[in-house]
C-alpha cells in the first residue's frame, strides 16, 4: 500500500470510529455540571453562614469553610458516593475544592495495598502535588512582584 | 428582617449562579479538548492566581462569597491574596504568604485522606 492510500484507508477508517461513537451530549454534560457545581457553592455558602453565626470571622471562617468542605469531600470519595456523583456531573465535581479533596483520597485509598509510604502516602499526591507546585510557585512570583511594586 | 431573608436568599442564588458558572466553563473546557481532571485543577487554579493578582478576583468573591471562593480558583485566589497581604510586610512574608494562607485546606486534605485510607478500603468500581 503507498503512503497515499494508507492515509485515505486511514482517514476512511477514523470517520468510520466517528459515526460509530455515541455523541457527547455537551448539552446535557454542561448542564449537570453547572447544576451540581452550583449546589455545592450553595453548600459552601450554607456552611459560610452557619459559622458566622456561632461566631468567626475574617480568615478563621474562611478556612474553617473550606475544612468542613474538604472532609465531606473526603468523606463521600471513602463511601464511593463522590465518584458517582462525578460520573454525572463532570466538571461540576472537579472544580469546588471537594474535587481538590476527591483528588488527593482517592488514590490515597487505592494504594494503600502497594505500602503506606511508597503507595498511600506518595501517591497521595499525583494530581494535589501538582497543584501545590504551581500553586506555590505563582504565589511566590505574585509576592515578590507585590514587594517590588 | 424580611430584606434580611431576601438579601441571604440573593447571596445562595448568586453563589449557584458563579460558582455553576465556573464549573460550566470547565466542562465546556473538557468537552472541546479533552483535557484531563488534573490538568482543569491546575488551570483554574493559576487563572484564579493571575485574576486576583490583577485586581479581578477580589470583586467576585465580594459579589458571589462561596459562589468565587468554593470552586478551584477560590484555592488560586487564596494563594495570590496570602502573598499581596505577605507583600506589605517585607520579602520573608511575601514569600511564605501563600503556602501560609493555603495551609489550612493543605493540611485538611492531607489529614482526612490520610484518616479515610486508613478507615476505608478500595473497592471496584463499578460502571
Amino acid at each position: 500500500m503507498t503512503g497515499k492510500t494508507r492515509e485515505n484507508y486511514n482517514r476512511n477508517y477514523l470517520n468510520y470510529v466517528k459515526t460509530q461513537d455515541p455523541p457527547t451530549k455537551h448539552f446535557k454534560n454542561c448542564l449537570a455540571a453547572f447544576g451540581v457545581g452550583g449546589l455545592i457553592c450553595c453548600i459552601g455558602q450554607f456552611i459560610r453562614y452557619t459559622l458566622e453565626y456561632v461566631g468567626l470571622s475574617g480568615d478563621e471562617l474562611a478556612g474553617a469553610t473550606s475544612i468542613i468542605l474538604i472532609f465531606l469531600g473526603c468523606l463521600l470519595t471513602g463511601l464511593g458516593v463522590y465518584d458517582r456523583i462525578g460520573r454525572y456531573a463532570g466538571a461540576g465535581s472537579i472544580v469546588p475544592i471537594t474535587g481538590f479533596a476527591n483528588s488527593v483520597t482517592s488514590p490515597a485509598i487505592e494504594f494503600k495495598t502497594e505500602g503506606w509510604i511508597y503507595g498511600m502516602a506518595a501517591k497521595m499526591f499525583t494530581v494535589a502535588g501538582a497543584i501545590i507546585v504551581f500553586g506555590v510557585c505563582s504565589g511566590v512570583i505574585v509576592g515578590l512582584i507585590y514587594l517590588f511594586l | 428582617m424580611q430584606s434580611e431573608i431576601i438579601s441571604i436568599i440573593l447571596m445562595y442564588l448568586k453563589a449557584f449562579a458563579v460558582g455553576g458558572g465556573i464549573c460550566l466553563i470547565a466542562q465546556i473546557i473538557i468537552n472541546f479538548t479533552d483535557l484531563t481532571a488534573g490538568k482543569i485543577l491546575v488551570y483554574f487554579m493559576l487563572a484564579g492566581v493571575a485574576l486576583t493578582a490583577l485586581g479581578l478576583y477580589q470583586p467576585l468573591v465580594e459579589f458571589a462569597g462561596a459562589g468565587a471562593t468554593v470552586p478551584i480558583s477560590g484555592f488560586g485566589y487564596l494563594l495570590a491574596s496570602g502573598a499581596m497581604k505577605g507583600a506589605e510586610r517585607g520579602l520573608f512574608y511575601a514569600i511564605t504568604g501563600a503556602l501560609s494562607a493555603a495551609a489550612a485546606g493543605v493540611t485538611a486534605a492531607v489529614v482526612f485522606a490520610f484518616l479515610m485510607a486508613l478507615i476505608f478500603k478500595s473497592r471496584t468500581k463499578r460502571n
